[in-house]
C-alpha cells in the first residue's frame, strides 16, 4: 500500500543522506591515512636537514624547501597581515558606508581571483622588472591571498564587539583611535588572530602562485632575491616525476605540509569556539 | 603639550587638538592601507588586460572558439582549454552536488546537534587540505583505481556510447572531475547546511502536520525553501573548481584536444598556464596565456558574484520565493 | 463531581475541583463518546514539566477553545494531540490521548497527523503555487486521482471561503497573498486532507480584525464536518466561537466547561481573575 511505500522511501532516503555525510566526512581520514601510511615511512631526520639529491641517491631531504616555505610565508604574512588588518580596522571603525562597501567588494574580488592568475600578476609586477624569480615575488603573490582573509576576519570580529564596550571607553574620555586601539581591538583579538592563522595556513599550502614567482631551487637560496624552494612546489615536481625515490619524498613532504596545515586549522578553530563560548557565557 | 601657564580653555583646546590629530592620523593610516587594497586590485586587472593586449589584438573573439594551440607558429585558440575547464567543473558538480546536498540534509535535519557539529567540523577541515596534496593522492591512489577498475568497467558497460570510448589511461577528464568533486564537498556542504538550518521550523511542521513522512517533509518543504542558498553554494563551488590548478593539472593528462569521451585526457585553462608559462616561446605565447588568465578571471568573478548575490537574497529575505 | 447536562447527546464536560487528582469520568458507550480524550497527560521538555495531569474530553463536531496567559502550556498541549512535539529533542509525555478508541501513540504517526490537522500561529504556506500548496497533502497521502485533484483543491478553497479571491490565480505563488488570505490558504490546505480534528494554534494572532472575523466565520461553518480545538489569547474570540472552553494556568487545567459558564459564571477564582483581566 501507499503508506508502506512511503515509509520505505523514508527509511531509504534518510539512510542515504547519512551515508553521504559519513562518506564526505571520512574523506579527510582517508587522505590523512594515506599520507601517514606512505609518508610516514619516508620521513626521517634527513628529510628535515638535507638538501634534495639526484634521483637514485638516498639520504636526501627537503630542508631547503622547508626553510624556503618559511621565508615565503613569513614574507606573505609580513606584507599581507598589516595591510589586511588595518584595512579591516578602517572599514569597521573609521569609514563611511559607501567606502566600506567598495573596499569590501574589492577584497571579495581579490579573494576570488584564481591562484594561478595571482601568480601571473606577481610575475608581471616583480619577476619581469627584476629579471629573475625570487622569494620576494612569491611572498608578494601569497600576500595578495592573505589580505582579503585578514580583512574579512578583522572586520567581522571588530563588528562583533558590543557597542557598550566602545561607548564605555569613549565615555572615559578616550579618543576614537585610543578606544579602538586599546579596547575594541583587544576585545576582538581572538577572532582576528584565528582568522589570520587560518589565512596564513591556507597560503602555506598554495602551489600555483609560486610556480612562476619563486619557482623552485634544488639548493639553498640566499636572501630573498633568488629562486626559492617551497614545500608545495617540491611536492608537485616530485610527484609528477618518474622516479620512485622522489615519489617517496613527495609523500613525506605531503605529510609534513598537511600536518602543519591541519594543526594550525584545528588549533585556530578550537580557540575560536572557546572564545565564542566564553562570550556567550 | 599645554603648559601650566596656559589658561583652562587654552589647555582644553590643545588637548582636543591632540586628540583629534591622533584620530586624524589613525584615520589616514588605515585609509591608506585600505586604499592600497583597491589600488593593487585595480593594477591587477589593468596588468591582465594590458599584457593580454597583443593576443586580443591578434585573435579577437576567435581566440575563444578556435582549437589550434601552436606555439611554434604563434597560432593560439583557447577552445580546448575552455572546454576542458568547463567539462571538468560541471562533471565535478554533477558528482559532488548530490552527495553534498545529501550530506547537508543529514547534518541539518537528522543528525543530533553534537554529531552534526563534529561531522561538519571534519568536512570543513577538508577545505584546508592544499590542492597539491589532493593531486598527490589523485596520482597515486585514484589513478591506479581508475585505470584498473573503474574505467575498464565503464568501458565494458558504456563503451558503445561516445562518452566512454578510449583506453583506460587512468588519467583524464573523469579522474580530474572526481578530484574536483571531492574538493568541492566542504563548500557545498557547509553553505547548504547553513541555508537549511535557517529554514523556519514551521515549514517542516506544516508538512508533517499534513501527514508527511520525515523525508517528505524535508524534501518537499525544507529543501525547496532553502533552494536559493543551495544554488548559491553551487555557484561558489563552481567558481572555485574553475580556478583549481594543481590537483587537476596532475591528473588530467594535459592534452589540448576536445574529446567527447570523458575517459580521454584533456586540458584546462589553469593547467596550461601552469605548464607552459615558464617555458613560453615568445611574447605572443605569453600574451595568449595571460589572455587565458583574464578569461578565467572574468568567469570566476561572474560566478562568484552570482553566488554571493543568491546567498545575500536568502539571508535578507529569509524565504525562498 | 458534577457533570453538566446538555440536550446534545454525547457531550460531556469535565470540571475538576483539584486539577491534580481527578481523572476524567468514564465516558458513555464508545459510539457517542468524545472524539478525542486526554487522560492524565503530563508533558516534559527534558527535565522541565510543562503540563501537569491534563484530562479533557473533546466532543465531536464542537469547537473547544483553550485559553490562558502566555506560557501556560496550552500550545504545548495542543501540539501533543497530533504529536508534532515529537520533533523536539527531549520532549515527551506520559498519560494517554485516545481518539476513536485508539491511543495516538499506538497508531502510525503520519496517519494520525492526516486525521488530526493543524493550523499554525503564523501562516506558513510552502514556497509553491496556491494550487500546489493545497494539493500537497492530497498528493502525498494519495487521497485523490490525478484528475480529481483540481476538484479537491476547489472544494477546499470554498470551504475556507477563499475560492472567489484566488480562483483566477491558482498558479501564482502563495506568498503573493495577504496575511489573512495566506492563513485561510493554510486552513484550506489542512482541510484538503479531510481531517476529523483540526487543531488551531492562535491562528488569528498575526492578523487584523477583518481577517480575524473572516476566519472565525469560517470555523463556525466547518464545525459540523470537523472537531475543532483552538488555542487563543483572545477571550472575546473564545466567547464568540467556542462551544466549550478550557482555562490553563501554569501547565494545569484549572477549569473546563461550556463557554457560557466559563465566562459568565466561572467556578474558580483564577478563572475569574483571568477573565476580568486581573492578570494577563
Amino acid at each position: 500500500m501507499l503508506i508502506l511505500w512511503r515509509k520505505t522511501v523514508n527509511g531509504v532516503m534518510l539512510t542515504l543522506t547519512g551515508i553521504c555525510a559519513f562518506v564526505t566526512a571520512s574523506a579527510l581520514f582517508l587522505i590523512l591515512g594515506y599520507l601517514v601510511w606512505n609518508g610516514g615511512k619516508s620521513l626521517d631526520w634527513n628529510f628535515f636537514t638535507k638538501l634534495p639529491l639526484s634521483p637514485g641517491e638516498l639520504g636526501g631531504g627537503m630542508a631547503n624547501a622547508i626553510i624556503g616555505s618559511a621565508k615565503i610565508v613569513a614574507l606573505a604574512a609580513l606584507i599581507g597581515v598589516p595591510v589586511g588588518f588595518l584595512s579591516g580596522v578602517y572599514i569597521a571603525e573609521f569609514s563611511g558606508k559607501a567606502m566600506a562597501n567598495v573596499i569590501r567588494y574589492t577584497a571579495d574580488l581579490l579573494n576570488g581571483v584564481p591562484s594561478i592568475v595571482i601568480g601571473i600578476f606577481a610575475w608581471t609586477l616583480l619577476v619581469v622588472p627584476m629579471h629573475h624569480f625570487s622569494a620576494w615575488a612569491g611572498g608578494f603573490a601569497l600576500s595578495l591571498m592573505v589580505i582579503p582573509v585578514t580583512l574579512r576576519a578583522t572586520e567581522q570580529f571588530l563588528g562583533q564587539v558590543p557597542l557598550a564596550l566602545r561607548e564605555g571607553a569613549l565615555a572615559l574620555g578616550a579618543s576614537k583611535w585610543r578606544s579602538v586601539a586599546t579596547v575594541v581591538i583587544p576585545a576582538a583579538r581572538t577572532g582576528i588572530m584565528t582568522g589570520i592563522i587560518l589565512g596564513v595556513a591556507r597560503v602555506s599550502g598554495e602551489t600555483a602562485p609560486l610556480l612562476f614567482t619563486a619557482l623552485n631551487n634544488q639548493y639553498w637560496s640566499k636572501g630573498f632575491g633568488e629562486p626559492t624552494a617551497s614545500l608545495p612546489v617540491m611536492i608537485y615536481t616530485h610527484a609528477i616525476s618518474p622516479y620512485e625515490d622522489w615519489h617517496r619524498q613527495a609523500w613525506a613532504a605531503g605529510l609534513v605540509l598537511l600536518g602543519l596545515v591541519l594543526v594550525a586549522n584545528i588549533a585556530a578553530r578550537m580557540v575560536l569556539a572557546k572564545g565564542a563560548a566564553s562570550q556567550r557565557g | 603639550m599645554a603648559t601650566a601657564a596656559q589658561s583652562v580653555p587654552g589647555r582644553a583646546r590643545t588637548f582636543l587638538k591632540n586628540v583629534r590629530a591622533g584620530d586624524e592620523i589613525a584615520y589616514l593610516i588605515t585609509f591608506v592601507f585600505a586604499a592600497s587594497v583597491v589600488l593593487i586590485t585595480a593594477i591587477l586587472v589593468f596588468e591582465l588586460w594590458v599584457k593580454s593586449g597583443a593576443s586580443i589584438h591578434k585573435f579577437g573573439f576567435n581566440f575563444l572558439h578556435t582549437s589550434t594551440w601552436d606555439p611554434v607558429n604563434d597560432e593560439f585558440g583557447a577552445l580546448p582549454f575552455v572546454y576542458g575547464t568547463i567539462i571538468t567543473s560541471i562533471l565535478g558538480l554533477l558528482l559532488s552536488v548530490p552527495l553534498g546536498v545529501g550530506a547537508a540534509i543529514f547534518l541539518s535535519e537528522l543528525a543530533p546537534p553534537k554529531l552534526s557539529n563534529a561531522l561538519t567540523f571534519l568536512v570543513e577541515l577538508l577545505a584546508a587540505v592544499p590542492s597539491v596534496i589532493f593531486g598527490l593522492l589523485a596520482i597515486f591512489a585514484l589513478v591506479p583505481l581508475m585505470r584498473s577498475f573503474v574505467q575498464p568497467w565503464l568501458i565494458s558497460a558504456f563503451g558503445w556510447s561516445p562518452f566512454f570510448k578510449g583506453p583506460p589511461y587512468g588519467f583524464g577528464v573523469l579522474t580530474a572531475s572526481m578530484v574536483l568533486a571531492i574538493m568541492m564537498f566542504p563548500y557545498i556542504i557547509s553553505i547548504s547546511r547553513e541555508a537549511l538550518i535557517q529554514v523556519p521550523r514551521e515549514q517542516r511542521e506544516a508538512a508533517l502536520a499534513l501527514g508527511a513522512t520525515r523525508w517528505e517533509a524535508t524534501w518537499d518543504a525544507v529543501v525547496p525553501f532553502a533552494r536559493l542558498g543551495i544554488v548559491g553554494s553551487v555557484f561558489l563551488s563552481l567558481a572555485r573548481a574553475l580556478g583549481e590548478t594543481m590537483a587537476v593539472t596532475m591528473v588530467i593528462g594535459n592534452d589540448p584536444k576536445i574529446n567527447a569521451s570523458i575517459l580521454a585526457p584533456g586540458y584546462t585553462i589553469a593547467s596550461v598556464i601552469a605548464n607552459e608559462f615558464t617555458e613560453a616561446t615568445g611574447d605572443m605565447h605569453l600574451s595568449a596565456l595571460i589572455e587565458l588568465g583574464l578569461v578565467l578571471f572574468l568567469i570566476t568573478i561572474i560566478l562568484n558574484g552570482l553566488g554571493q548575490l543568491l546567498l545575500m537574497l536568502t539571508t535578507r529575505q529569509g524565504t525562498a520565493r | 463531581m458534577i457533570m453538566s447536562a446538555t440536550p446534545k447527546p454525547g457531550i460531556t464536560g469535565t470540571r475538576s475541583e483539584e486539577t491534580v487528582e481527578s481523572p476524567a469520568p468514564p465516558a458513555p458507550a464508545a459510539a457517542t463518546g468524545p472524539k478525542l480524550r486526554a487522560s492524565n497527560v503530563n508533558f516534559f521538555y527534558g527535565k522541565f514539566q510543562a503540563l501537569h495531569s491534563i484530562s479533557i474530553d473533546f466532543p465531536e463536531n464542537q469547537i473547544t477553545a483553550l485559553i490562558g496567559p502566555s506560557g501556560c502550556g496550552k500550545s504545548t498541549f495542543l501540539r501533543t494531540l497530533n504529536r508534532i512535539n515529537d520533533t523536539i529533542r527531549g520532549a515527551r509525555f506520559t498519560g494517554e490521548v485516545v481518539m476513536d478508541g485508539s491511543s495516538i501513540t499506538q497508531v502510525d504517526v503520519t496517519e494520525l497527523r492526516r486525521r488530526v490537522g493543524m493550523v499554525f500561529q503564523r501562516p506558513n504556506p510552502f514556497p509553491k503555487s496556491i494550487f500546489d500548496n493545497i494539493a500537497y497533502g492530497v498528493r502525498i497521502n494519495g487521497l485523490a486521482r490525478r484528475s480529481e485533484i483540481a476538484d479537491v483543491v476547489e472544494k477546499s478553497l470554498r470551504r475556507a471561503a477563499l475560492w472567489e479571491e484566488v480562483k483566477d490565480k491558482l498558479n501564482k505563488s502563495a506568498y503573493a497573498l495577504s496575511g489573512g488570505q495566506q492563513q485561510r490558504l493554510c486552513i484550506a490546505r489542512a482541510l484538503a486532507v479531510n481531517p476529523e480534528v483540526l487543531l488551531l494554534d492562535e491562528p488569528c494572532s498575526a492578523l487584523d480584525p477583518i481577517a480575524t472575523s473572516k476566519i472565525e466565520e469560517l470555523l463556525l461553518s466547518i464545525r459540523d464536518q470537523c472537531t475543532l480545538i483552538i488555542v487563543t489569547h483572545n477571550m472575546q474570540q473564545a466567547a464568540r466561537v467556542a462551544d466549550l472552553t478550557g482555562f490553563f494556568l501554569m501547565g494545569k487545567l484549572v477549569e473546563f466547561n461550556k463557554t457560557d459558564v466559563i465566562f459568565k459564571n466561572p467556578a474558580k477564582k483564577e478563572t475569574e481573575d483571568y477573565i476580568t483581566g486581573r492578570f494577563g
